[in-house]
């Protein structure tokens, strides 16, 4: 099963031809994932890393089946390639974009409320499910095919905690990264739900950092609608609020955007939270009952 | 705790709306904003036709005269408002430290320009947002006296226009609550607090200015004229790609004219490739000299108040590496995302600005690679160890990932105070057993 991306998925690469996309689409195919073909405007018909190239994304839907894609599309065209994407069909959007200005997200956000269509991103290492498909950045070799889902805002910290899993035994199904943009597509909840439901899915790593509330949303979810056991860690305990909390907090649930605060609520919720970074591969096998 | 820290944030978060509707995350607070002085904000929203407090901006004593002549003639004001420019709010509270005088005063008549120019401009202004530290006023900006001839006909509301990240779209939020403290306003009085929300899909439409305009208890031509203020404000947010618009007082007049008194204004960095003009209003003599050296060199630096340096790629797993300094003993000295190229130029300038603080008692330095080859890191901090030379305090150096087997023997072949870690756990440890014992 695994969730979001699997061996199945036929994923298409927009901005194919430019240097981040070659590389990565490169470290994607040597993975194993099925790239079929990728997107660059103007150079339709062309074969790139053994692979055809085309003008638009509707092409490749109709021409290979794409149902996945993934954006190495520089700032000042990435709105427009998500909105593409959605347009043509693309169920699954990745986008590792850094630096989209925010009003273009606006629109995006907008564009695909009522399209049938996820977004993941932007600016997120992308989605990768052990031993199937890598869509994204993540380095494939730290992965090992298990049982533990991961959803996470940040890159490293992700790598860091997939290491962790892999060392203790245990593995992964899907690790999630969400992205860390006042707009993204999909939220801490979202991403929880879609491992939640996963069947082959027994344990869920939530990563979280200070700032916003995706967190404590998706704990009030879990303590709802969980039905397996979720370690969760929360970077930012020491870095600095900067912004004296308390007043304007008060107003909409700010004062849950500490580390300690959104720790609180967590534990409330029934997650298992490590205060440790070093610590979440061991929580998650205790937690389990499984010996390392 | 984190004095220098809270004062980096706050000036480039000065404006406090983001609070009331919807925290920003850390990595937000240290990158992607840009923030503009009063003069230069309202020269953004008079070019998109909002009415502003017309002004003039002087860096020299010698010109605030003839300034402000120049402005009797275009507004026919007799009294000017001299505000100091800087990044900070509280200006009109805050103190001069060498002249005494407040941040934005008034000059009854063109005969006390020149004395209260001089008491700002040049001097150190202490506000509640500078956090004990003057800022050096490099430009005062000498306004026009909206509230004259009958300052009791005049009313101030408060406006702002920001993106509310729960919804994805923009709100304009208002009170008729004008030139108060917004978040006292919030704390005491949320009912004072209005907010509406733009469809992006249609834009700002006109019966949205008009019910602010009446929930602010406007009518007749006020209300006509706070209807086309809002208009244009919303469509100036829109054009500049700002972040955020602070309005802080809008002034209706006595002659039911509204007007702009203040204006802050912070522009999203990541849209500044459509407006290049905007590139030149950036003011590097308004951030600290170590950011804007770090900025330069490709670096996320923040500084703090504690004894353990760090150098790590990425920022969440940054502020986890300050996260496992603490549960070891120590503090975390700073915040530092070398990004995605850690070689030895760059670990070299990361170096250095964390050696700049004394306080450092050593360095953890930690590198998750995935794409980057850990080993080439390793080579890199050895060859800046080298290049620096001098350095007294130990490194540990956790690499993990990519050839981290290799990296640990660079390391630890170096023959250099460098101590090499795999695990989280293995450098937590080593921070106690090598720094802090």
């Amino acid at each position: 099963m695994s969730v979001l991306v699997n061996k199945d998925s036929k994923v298409i690469v927009q901005g194919f031809t430019g240097s981040e996309g070659s590389f990565h689409a490169g470290q994607m195919i040597e993975y194993g994932t099925n790239v079929v073909g990728g997107v660059t405007p103007g150079k339709g018909g062309q074969t790139h890393l053994d692979k055809p190239v085309f003008n638009t994304v509707s092409e490749a839907v109709a021409k290979t089946g794409a149902d996945v894609s993934i954006l190495f599309v520089p700032p000042a065209f990435a709105a427009d390639a998500i909105m593409e994407a959605a347009e043509g069909g693309i169920k699954v959007i990745v986008c590792i974009t850094e630096g989209i200005p925010v009003a273009d997200m606006v629109k995006v956000k907008e564009y695909l409320c009522d399209k049938d269509t996820t977004l993941i991103g932007p600016n997120c290492p992308g989605v990768m499910t052990a031993g199937e498909a890598k869509v994204g950045i993540m380095p494939g070799f730290i992965f090992n095919k298990g049982t533990i889902g991961i959803v996470s805002k940040s890159g490293t910290l992700t790598y860091e905690a997939v290491d962790q899993i892999t060392k203790i035994g245990l593995g992964q199904t899907t690790a999630i990264g969400i992205g860390g943009d006042p707009i993204i597509g999909t939220t801490t909840k979202d991403a929880v739900k879609l491992l939640m439901n996963d069947p082959e899915t027994e344990g869920i790593i939530m990563i979280g950092e200070i700032g916003g509330n995706l967190e404590a949303e998706a704990g009030k979810w879990i303590k709802e609608n969980g039905t397996k056991p979720v370690v969760a860690f929360i970077a930012g305990e020491t870095a600095p609020a900067g912004r004296t909390m308390g007043h304007a907090g008060a107003i909409v649930g700010g004062h849950d955007d500490t580390a300690a605060a959104k720790k609180a609520i967590l534990r409330s919720c029934g997650v298992h939270v490590v205060d440790s970074p070093a610590e979440i591969g061991k929580k998650m096998a205790e937690v389990l009952g499984v010996t390392a | 705790m984190y004095n220098n820290c809270e004062l980096i944030v706050q000036k480039k978060y000065e404006i406090r709306p983001d609070k009331i509707i919807t925290n920003i995350t850390f990595e937000e607070t240290i990158k992607s904003v840009m923030n503009l002085h009063e003069y230069q904000g309202k020269e953004i929203l008079k070019s998109y036709g909002v009415p502003v407090q017309e002004g003039i901006v002087v860096d020299n004593i010698d010109n605030a005269e003839a300034a402000a002549k120049e402005l009797t003639e275009k507004t026919g004001t007799g009294w000017y408002v001299v505000k100091a420019q800087i990044h900070a709010g509280g200006r009109g509270k805050g103190t001069c430290e060498e002249s005494g005088s407040h941040g934005v005063v008034i000059a009854k008549g063109l005969g006390e320009v020149n004395e209260k120019v001089k008491g700002i401009l040049g001097n150190h202004l202490t506000t509640l947002q500078t956090n004990g530290v003057g800022k050096k006023v490099n430009k005062v900006l000498i306004a026009e006296d909206v509230y004259a001839p009958d300052f009791d006909k005049c009313d101030e509301f408060y406006m702002s226009v920001l993106l509310n990240r729960e919804t994805g779209r923009n709100i304009i939020m208002y009170s008729t609550e004008g030139g108060m403290n917004i978040e006292d306003v919030a704390e005491n009085t949320p009912h004072l607090i209005h907010k509406e929300e733009i469809d992006p899909k249609v834009g700002i439409q006109g019966f949205q200015c008009r019910k602010i305009a009446f929930n602010l208890g406007l009518t007749g031509t006020a209300m006509k004229n706070m209807t086309k203020f809002v208009k244009a404000l919303y469509t100036a947010y829109e054009g500049c790609d700002a972040s955020m618009f602070e309005i802080n007082p809008v002034l209706k007049d006595c002659e039911d004219r509204i007007k702009a008194v203040d204006a802050k204004v912070t522009l999203d960095d990541n849209a500044l490739y459509r407006h290049p003009n905007y590139e030149a209003m950036r003011d590097t003599s308004e951030e600290n000299p170590i950011d804007v050296e770090a900025k330069e060199a490709g670096l996320n630096y923040v500084n703090l108040d504690g004894n353990v340096g760090c150098m790590v790629n990425g920022a969440g797993l940054a502020m986890s590496t300050m996260d496992i300094i603490k549960l070891s003993g120590g503090e975390p000295a700073n915040f530092l995302d070398v990004g995605g190229t850690a070689d030895a130029e760059r670990v070299a300038k990361a170096f250095n600005i964390i050696l700049k603080d004394e306080n450092v008692k050593g360095i953890l330095v930690n590198i998750f690679g995935g794409i980057v080859r850990c080993d080439r890191v390793a080579n890199g901090v050895v060859q800046a160890y080298k290049t620096i030379g001098n350095i007294k305090v130990p490194i540990i150096v956790r690499l993990q990932g990519t050839n981290a087997v290799e990296a640990k023997e660079i390391i630890d072949n170096s023959g250099l105070n460098v101590y090499s870690a795999i695990t989280l756990q293995d450098a937590a440890d080593r921070v106690k057993e090598l720094i802090l014992n």
